[in-house]
């Protein structure tokens, strides 16, 4: 039989290996789960992975590529933040959906006025809100020492509620024919975030999604901040001695994921959304998660990872209407890819021998 | 507006059993030293599974021994990232519980709209599942504080080196515990699709999983506990549904969030009496949520 032998630090070459061994499983599982249910698994694989690239409608879904990275790959640069320091922040969802509220709100205030000033303040209430929501389990955490895990994840359930009842009651569009839902942010110039080179896909919150990435990189390797996370992940003990203050790092990595996540969802509710609507989450805070394992808490996996994981709902769409694949098989996928990845980790941290 | 305490504490009977079940299956997963996040997931499944198989034998029986054969196969999913390959647990569950989300909303279409099988009447007019649920408190609360296997698991959950040491099957100890903690997961869910809702649709069991693992930590691991927990969120639940249904000028969204918001103010109250009261209650197991390998 085998024995592991605990790594004194994880190879490279394993750990830029293990999350591609982890997709190359999660498609060959997938493949075999395709053809259990009567679906040809090569033409699933080529239209969910290769048909929005290069396929004949690529002209259309390549776009899309930027318009669901964006956001992912937003949410994850705060979440790889906590992650890092053992900080759990899973509750992105809601963060998320406070973001877009508070940042709609601003612009259904403003209503009809045209002042160049209204998307600036969108975009700070955006990040404030999702800030503060945040912030509620980092300081139920440090107060009372609540799990910050299950405090941000009932916060996601609270905050679907508000966006419900947003939809439904105050921000409902007067002139909505009493359809719930907000206005139409992409029909107010003075609050709408447009694509900004046509067919590119490109809104502010891709231009925000690549200042986070090169933020998060700066912070974590080239700021004593980012030294300070690592160490408090890896040795909490030894992180205290070294000065570290647990509770402001708490403070700091919920505050910060908190308002990233709500940036996301501004952008998000200012353009490709458009509105508020009881629907408005969409899964991207949970997504991300998948994001920030896959691409290993660094900014530049989390960016491939991003990308990859907006091919999947790109091509999961177009799977959908071309061969009628179910519409959660996304789902299914995103989550086999985090239980491969998980599980192929151990190569990164042990090393295998044969038993004597 | 009236209301009679003896139908509301029947109701409220009704409303805790599926987070009773889940949440003792996750305090003897707990005991044993292992954090699963995925019990949303496996109760999802659950209630998928427990929903079919009801339908298609026409026995809710059947229906809640398939949940919980199908709870225990996907957290032996958990059990073997987290045993075998030593993945971080809160990580692994998280994936649990997505993976299971996916996956019943991908098998669960074609039950859309279809009806339950009714349950069977038990004593008092309450279903035999709402009585096995209140058995099993003192059952497991016997078996954790009585019994010499009890004891084993606990000393697995609260030093797994020095059980190891002993030479008790650690790991052994932690996959049975795992896959009891699945079971009763299932059959929580199935709780809801098969005797409360009465059919299946996506995402049915709206947080019920993390509501019970928020449960075990307000119990402090105390299968008793569990009990007064799953009663609490039944009471409030049940509280909520018949403000909603007297017309109360509260719009529905907010007040549907009443079991949530009660969750972070319990969770508070006891992590603030563990931090600050001076009995202190007890601590979480000591070896909750670190993964065990042997150097030998």
């Amino acid at each position: 039989m085998f024995r592991l032998e605990p790594r004194a630090s994880a190879p490279l070459a394993w750990q830029v290996a293990t999350p591609i061994l982890a997709v190359l499983a999660t498609m060959i599982v997938g493949g075999g789960l395709f053809a259990a249910m009567g679906f040809d698994p090569l033409a699933a694989i080529r239209t969910i992975f290769w048909d929005p690239l290069f396929g004949p409608a690529s002209g259309y879904s390549r776009p899309q590529l930027l318009v669901k990275a964006g956001p992912l790959i937003l949410i994850a640069c705060g979440l790889a933040l906590g992650f890092r320091a053992g900080i759990w922040n899973i509750g992105a969802e809601g963060q998320y959906i406070i973001g877009a509220i508070c940042g709609a709100a601003v612009a259904l205030a403003a209503y009809p006025l045209d002042a160049f000033w209204i998307f600036p303040a969108m975009i700070l209430a955006g990040a404030a809100g999702g800030w503060a929501w945040g912030m509620v389990p980092a300081v139920l955490r440090n107060w009372f020492g609540a799990s910050e895990i299950l405090v941000s994840l009932m916060l996601v359930y609270v905050a679907q509620r508000i966006a419900a009842w947003m939809a439904f009651g105050p921000m409902k569009n007067p002139e909505g024919f009493n359809f719930p839902g907000s206005r139409n942010l992409q029909q107010y110039d003075a609050a709408a975030n447009p694509e900004l080179i046509a067919n590119s896909g490109l809104h502010w919150g891709g231009v925000a999604a690549v200042l986070a990435l090169a933020a998060t990189w700066f912070v974590m390797s080239r700021h004593v901040l980012g030294f300070h996370i690592r160490t408090a992940g890896a040795a909490p003990r030894a992180a205290r001695f070294a000065g570290v203050r647990p509770e402001r790092l708490v403070a700091l990595c919920l505050g910060v994921s908190g308002a990233l996540a709500g940036l996301a969802g501004l952008f998000e509710v200012a353009g490709p959304a458009g509105q508020i609507t009881e629907s408005f989450g969409s899964g991207y805070g949970f997504t991300a998660i998948i994001v920030a394992f896959l691409g290993r808490l660094h900014p530049l996996g989390i960016l491939l990872a991003g990308l990859l994981m907006a091919l999947t709902y790109i091509g999961g769409e177009l799977a959908q209407m071309m061969l009628n694949l179910p519409a959660a098989t996304v789902q299914v996928f995103q989550g086999m890819l985090l239980f491969f990845l998980l599980g192929f980790d151990i190569l990164t941290r042990y090393r295998i021998r044969r038993r004597a | 507006m009236m209301i009679d305490p003896l139908s509301v504490f029947i109701l409220l009977l009704g409303a805790a059993t599926p987070i009773l079940f889940a949440a003792l299956g996750e305090l003897v997963a707990e005991r044993a030293g292992v954090l699963n996040l995925g019990v949303e997931g496996m109760m999802i499944t659950g209630a998928l599974a427990g929903f079919a198989a009801a339908h298609a034998s026409g026995s809710p029986a059947l229906g809640f021994l398939a949940a919980a054969i199908a709870g225990a196969a996907l957290s032996m999913t958990f059990a073997a990232l987290t045993q075998f390959l030593l993945s971080n647990q809160v990580a692994t569950g998280l994936a649990l519980t997505l993976f299971g989300l996916g996956l019943t909303a991908m098998f669960g279409k074609p039950y859309e709209g279809m009806k339950a099988p009714a349950m069977m009447p038990g004593p008092l007019g309450l279903n035999w599942m709402i009585w096995l649920g209140i058995a099993l408190v003192p059952l497991l609360w016997w078996f954790l504080a009585r019994t010499r296997p009890g004891l084993i698991l606990r000393a697995v959950g609260e030093n797994h080196d020095a059980a190891h040491g002993l030479g008790y099957p650690v790991r052994r100890v932690r996959i049975l515990a795992i896959g009891f903690g699945g079971a009763l997961a299932g059959m929580g869910g199935a709780y809801i699709s098969i005797a409360t809702v009465l059919q299946w649709t996506e995402g049915m069991t709206a947080g019920a999983g993390w509501i019970a693992l928020a449960i075990v930590v307000f119990a402090q691991w105390n299968p008793w506990g569990v009990l007064a927990g799953a009663w609490l969120f039944g009471g409030v639940t049940v509280l909520q549904l018949r403000l909603q249904a007297a017309g109360v000028a509260v719009p529905v969204q907010l007040l549907s969030m009443a079991p949530y918001l009660a969750t972070i103010i319990v969770l508070v109250l006891i992590s603030a009496r563990q931090k600050f009261g001076r009995s202190g209650g007890a601590a979480a197991p000591a070896s909750l949520g670190r993964p065990f390998h042997a150097l030998k």
